[in-house]
């Protein structure tokens, strides 16, 4: 008999807060792994630090709640090391933007065969509302930015494209069935598949709840970075849908076959 | 044992490494033993670099502070290490008379020969090559041998290049050398070739066999970030992981390498980083991690002169306490040294089985002067210590965390049903959920301390050479160990016997086996490679009984024997 999403969770009960968005985004990675009848134990979830990085021990899978920031570079090695398993970073904007910045660069680029789910809410929740790299320049409600972060908002999307990954998309907390849907996508895509996920906080910004209002779906899937990047700057940032899709080549390129070429020992001979 | 100590200096592309290195292998070629040391300026290009080598008729695992010869292909910043080619009176030099040696430099046996002149008389530019032929000559060689080291060493180039190098080659070769050169050169004897049935010869750098060593062992994924003096154990391992069916990954910065190192080893796969100071300070958050997670990473720390970016060339023993105490929380793992360059292949493999057999981090030191220094050994047995995945095959419930008596609790690896957990770098219960609780965190910090406090090591632990027994006993870890050893030797030969204890296994220390065996030393020196003691303090710390003496000394210049036996004479006659 086919498992249901709920077959999907662990049973331990998120510490987050009613109403958080992060509980659509485990949702939806629930349904999307029935969906894609993936067998649990051959799945691992590794995150970083926040309210969004707990998800891990939510999901009935294997998973990894490693430190901030550095949730990439683990599923990264977890994926080439051991690529017969279903590698899914997750974590929040802080974690993936900030402290983990270069480490998101970089996967872009590398692509291994990774899929990388952001929930961004521009703020650090779990260190009780302080602005985060997307937070809008204008937000006075950070604790440490009384005035404003003055400094430009993060740009997930167009960065990663910028960066070299071939798979982007951006998904809505209040939309748990569109985000599935892009996270089976992600799942099935050959490489670095990024989903930049709108995941409200609503206890240190809860005028995000406005944030239904605001999205909207995309026109079409840009296969080439050109249009993607045409279509990604002219969006308000609440697009909804696949914005860029375009595999290559994935890392590593080749497995090599142990006791193939010289034994590394007879070069030492004298 | 008759040995000799020959520097060959030049500016950066003169050659003076690849003749020195080509010397070495000749020489090991036909029998010999001898280990060659690099010096390097930071510059990339037109840096000065010396290679400095002891060639002799026994294996040779030190270089004396005093050189017999010293061919300097030219003299441009020379004076920038000559404090580690120092010049004495009986030291002959050679140069090539193009330019002068820099004030302060007056050599009392300077010759001159026409280097570039047979160079150009043979229609080429290679004048290290001229050098390299005459000293082949000199110690017996045949131009042949040296002519196939030089076109396999040039195998990139074009023959018109080739050819150029060796008719340079044979022109120094057939020069008749000047007197004194050929009769220094002839004190060391033509070795005799090596017997069947003797252990296999290698010639390798300490590096090579950290590298040889954990891929042996098991290690087939390794992730990491270039930085001086590690980069070149990196780069073998890039060039022979494929042969093991591995995954090298030039990760973004450390922080990166060692999350990376992480990820593989939660998979099951036995995985490594190498790096200096400077890394592992980046990587201390995540160590930190590999043991609250309770994941197998081995973390190759080799030392160089610090802190910050210190002398990044150069080798010193100054990271003891970042490998010791260089993580927030309580966090035991595993520090181990390297005590000699073969022994680089028998340390890395056992930090390997340790790291999976235990389900933690494992630090191996080793410093710039193992890692970076070629030496003749006797090939490392390949019956090494194994990684030992130990996958959980036990009853439900299946507890990852589970408080056993060892303290080792069951792996589940990703793809095994029924055993799916989360590793947490939380402290968790048992069952792996997050728990804040004093309880839980009570008996992980316990568990995770008793894993290695309860582990019996063996005899690895360290190597005594010598007997403590109403003896002085010199206590050193990683390239001190051949220099104590030769101090020892020294000291054997005026009559005093002296004990050595390298240290292999630094942390859990094994205080029970140290106290019984140091109790009935005389003395108890430690010698170490930095400025602020930190292994006299370490061993005070935990015995506190013992009466420990210190020389430590920092780098860049190596601490040198007579340092050693000048520590002990003196103090003894207070
Ligand atoms: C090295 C380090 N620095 C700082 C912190 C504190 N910290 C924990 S979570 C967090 C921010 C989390 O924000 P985000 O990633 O956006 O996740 P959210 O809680 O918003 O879901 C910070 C700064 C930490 N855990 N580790
Ligand atoms: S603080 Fe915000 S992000 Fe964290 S659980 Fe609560 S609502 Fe979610
Ligand atoms: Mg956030």
């Amino acid at each position: 008999m086919p498992l249901k999403a709920r077959d999907y969770k662990s049973g331990i009960k998120p510490i987050w807060c009613p109403g958080c968005g992060h509980y659509s985004v485990l949702n939806a990675i629930t349904k999307a792994m029935a969906a894609r009848e993936v067998a649990s134990h051959n799945t691992a979830i590794v995150s970083g630090i926040g309210c969004s990085s707990r998800l891990p021990a939510y999901v009935s899978s294997y998973g990894f709640h490693g430190v901030h920031g550095r949730a990439l570079p683990l599923a990264a090695g977890l994926k080439v090391a051991r690529p017969d398993l279903e590698v899914v970073a997750v974590g929040g904007d802080g974690d993936g933007f900030s402290i983990g910045g270069n480490h998101f660069l970089h996967a872009c680029r590398r692509n291994v065969n990774i899929v990388y789910i952001a929930m961004d809410n521009e703020v650090y929740g779990m260190t009780k509302g302080q602005a985060s790299p997307t937070s809008p320049e204008s937000w006075l409600d950070g604790k440490l930015t009384p005035h404003g972060t003055e400094m430009r908002a993060f740009q997930p999307c167009a960065i990663a494209l910028a960066s070299g990954a071939g798979f982007i998309a951006r998904g809505y907390s209040g939309d748990p069935n569109g985000l599935a849907q892009l996270i089976f996508e992600a799942m099935a895509f050959p490489g670095f598949a990024f989903i930049h996920v709108l995941s409200q906080c609503v206890t240190f910004v809860p005028e995000q709840t406005a944030w239904k209002q605001r999205v909207h779906p995309v026109e079409g899937t840009p296969a080439t970075a050109a249009e993607a990047a045409a279509l990604i700057h002219a969006d308000d940032g609440f697009g909804k849908g696949i914005l860029y899709r375009n595999p290559r080549p994935v890392w590593p390129r080749m497995h090599p076959q142990a006791g193939g070429g010289e034994d590394p020992r007879a070069g030492f001979a004298l | 044992m008759t040995t000799l100590t020959l520097a060959i200096s030049g500016s950066g592309g003169a050659g003076a490494i690849s003749t020195g290195e080509l010397l070495l292998r000749l020489f090991a070629e036909v029998g010999g033993y001898g280990m060659l040391k690099k010096t390097f300026s930071p510059q990339i290009r037109g840096g000065e670099s010396a290679a400095i080598l002891r060639l002799g008729d026994a294996p040779v695992s030190t270089i004396p502070a005093t050189i017999d010869l010293l061919v300097a292909l030219d003299w441009q910043n020379f004076a920038r290490f000559a404090d580690e080619v120092p010049i004495s009176a009986s030291t002959l030099v050679l140069h090539t008379g193009t330019d002068v040696p820099p004030p302060g430099v007056t050599p009392d046996n300077l010759l001159t020969v026409d280097a570039p002149g047979i160079a150009a008389a043979a229609d080429s530019g290679w004048l290290n090559m001229v050098f390299f032929g005459m000293l082949a000559s000199g110690l017996g060689c045949t131009c042949a041998a040296a002519e196939t080291l030089l076109r396999a060493r040039l195998e990139k180039h074009d023959d018109a290049v080739l050819d150029a190098a060796c008719r340079a080659l044979q022109a120094g070769f057939a020069q008749a050398l000047p007197d004194p050169l050929r009769e220094l050169l002839a004190t060391l004897p033509v070795p005799a070739a090596t017997a069947p049935g003797q252990p296999q010869r290698w010639l390798a750098s300490g590096n090579q066999m950290a590298a040889l060593g954990a891929l042996e062992a098991g290690v087939r994924f390794v992730a990491a970030y270039p930085i001086t003096p590690a980069s070149d154990l990196l780069e073998w391992l890039a060039h022979h992981i494929d042969h093991y069916g591995g995954h090298l990954v030039q990760a973004e910065d450390e922080l990166a390498a060692i999350n990376m190192v992480i990820g593989a080893g939660f998979g099951g796969v036995p995985a490594m980083t190498a790096t200096s100071g400077p890394g592992m300070a980046l990587m201390s958050e995540a160590m930190g991690l590999a043991v609250a997670s309770e994941t197998a990473a081995v973390v190759v720390d080799v030392m160089r002169g610090g802190p910050s970016t210190g002398i990044p060339t150069k080798s010193e023993q100054s990271d003891l306490n970042l490998a010791l105490y260089g993580m927030h929380g309580d966090a035991p793992h595993i520090v181990l040294a390297a005590q000699s360059i073969a022994d680089c292949h028998f340390t890395a493999a056992w930090a390997v089985h340790l790291a999976t057999r235990l389900q933690t981090l494992v630090i191996v030191l080793s410093d710039q002067s193992l890692g970076q220094s070629i030496q003749v050994i006797d090939a490392p047995g390949s019956d090494c210590p194994r990684a030992a995945v130990n996958s959980s095959q036990e009853a439900e419930p299946y507890l990852r965390y589970r408080d056993t008596d060892s303290g080792v609790s069951p792996l589940a690896l990703p793809g095994e049903p029924g055993h799916m957990y989360t590793a947490d770098g939380l402290e968790h219960g048992e069952n792996a959920i997050p728990s804040p609780r004093a309880r839980d965190h009570r008996m992980q910090l316990d568990k995770r301390w008793r894993k290695l406090a309860d582990w019996d090591f063996g005899g690895h632990w360290a190597e005594l050479v010598g007997q403590v027994d109403q003896r002085p006993v010199i206590l050193c870890m990683g390239s001190v160990t051949a220099t104590a050893l030769e101090a020892q030797a020294a000291m054997a030969a005026a009559g005093r016997e002296v004990a050595v204890l390298s240290l292999r296994l630094l942390a859990p220390l094994p205080t029970k086996q140290l106290a019984t065996l140091l109790a009935s030393g005389t003395r108890l020196l430690v010698v170490e490679h930095n400025h602020g003691a930190q292994l006299w303090h370490y061993l005070r710390s935990l015995l506190p009984q013992l009466a420990f003496e210190s020389l430590a000394l920092p780098g860049p210049a190596a601490i040198q024997p007579r340092d050693i036996y000048t520590a002990l004479e003196a103090a003894n006659a207070t």
